[in-house]
């Protein structure tokens, strides 16, 4: 198992460095290039989320990513999520964001509610000072939309987005290895 | 890449041209100019995204802004994008059925006019 982290202050410039370095390991990690755009635009999400938490909450906290290649032979380590849908944590790219932003409780179920494919800003109004005019579920709806496989964890100390998805020779065998050690 | 934009006047739509990346850092300078448009009496807006490279949710949130505002003077604010990496986003969220979205700027122009006759 091979871990990058990268730590990034709460301002929206660090998102797209984010996005560039996720993208430039899980490349490196052997994913499909057709995934490569899902994970691009999942970690831009994700940490466009934290990003504004952050803002709210704590903007001098950083923001923290784990960028794992669970290719190993050894199979996952002690590090693995605790959510982990149906043990699948071997031959992935996960992705951790996690901030320090205190979570509404309420939130969870919302999240974990969510269906792909739904129509989330149904209902929404532009507030006079918003920004999105989009609920900020859907950012999360996004991530629920586009990764294989995906954790949500909010609590009092913050939020952590975990987000994987199977490497090539999972599920091409005869994908090009390239990018591979 | 950084964003780009650029608007022009043809026959009576505006013509938003966006090229680069919308994201949470990019997005607030294309919601400034289409609340300016809108403001100076533009209410027929087509944004062409064909040299978009990326768009996350908060890129779509300001493109349903301007929705809401166009539409706040019986207007319309269209898309021309056939990138399919790009169109992915709004069909997740369900997105297609409240933007009308063409292969081309003329296009754009040409059903909204056939909507309005």
């Amino acid at each position: 198992m091979a871990i990058v982290q990268l730590t990034i202050s709460a301002l929206p410039a660090h998102v797209r460095t984010a996005r560039l370095m996720a993208t430039a390991v899980a490349r490196r990690a052997g994913v499909s290039e057709s995934t490569l755009d899902e994970i691009r635009l999942a970690v831009g999400e994700a940490c466009s989320r934290a990003v504004e938490a952050h803002r709210t909450h704590c903007p001098e906290e950083p923001i923290r990513l784990e960028l794992i290649d669970s290719s190993s032979p050894t199979g996952p380590g002690g590090s693995a999520g605790p959510d982990r849908v149906n043990g699948s944590g071997s031959d992935r790219f996960e992705v951790v964001v996690s901030d320090r932003a205190p979570a509404k409780e309420n939130g969870s179920p919302l999240v974990n509610g969510f269906e792909s494919g739904a129509p989330a800003y149904l209902g929404e109004s532009v507030s006079a000072g918003g920004f999105t005019g989009l609920s900020p579920d859907v950012g999360l709806a996004v991530i629920m939309g586009l990764a294989d496989e995906v954790s949500i964890e909010p609590s009092e100390n913050g939020t952590v987005v975990r987000m994987s998805w199977p490497l090539s020779k999972v599920g091409a065998e005869d994908s090009d290895p390239r990018g591979l050690d | 890449m950084d964003l780009k934009l650029d608007h022009h006047t043809q026959d009576d739509t505006e013509i938003v041209v966006v090229e680069g990346e919308i994201d949470v850092y990019t997005a607030p300078r294309l919601r400034e100019l289409l609340i300016d448009l809108v403001n100076k009496g533009n209410y027929h807006l087509v944004v062409n995204m064909e040299k978009v490279e990326f768009l996350d949710s908060t890129g779509l949130g300001v493109l349903v802004g301007g929705l809401k505002r166009v539409r706040a003077h019986d207007g319309t604010l269209d898309l021309v994008c056939t990138q399919e990496r790009i169109l992915k986003i709004f069909r997740i969220t369900g997105l297609t059925k409240v933007f009308g979205i063409y292969e081309s700027v003329q296009e754009a122009i040409d059903k909204r006019k056939s909507k309005q006759s």
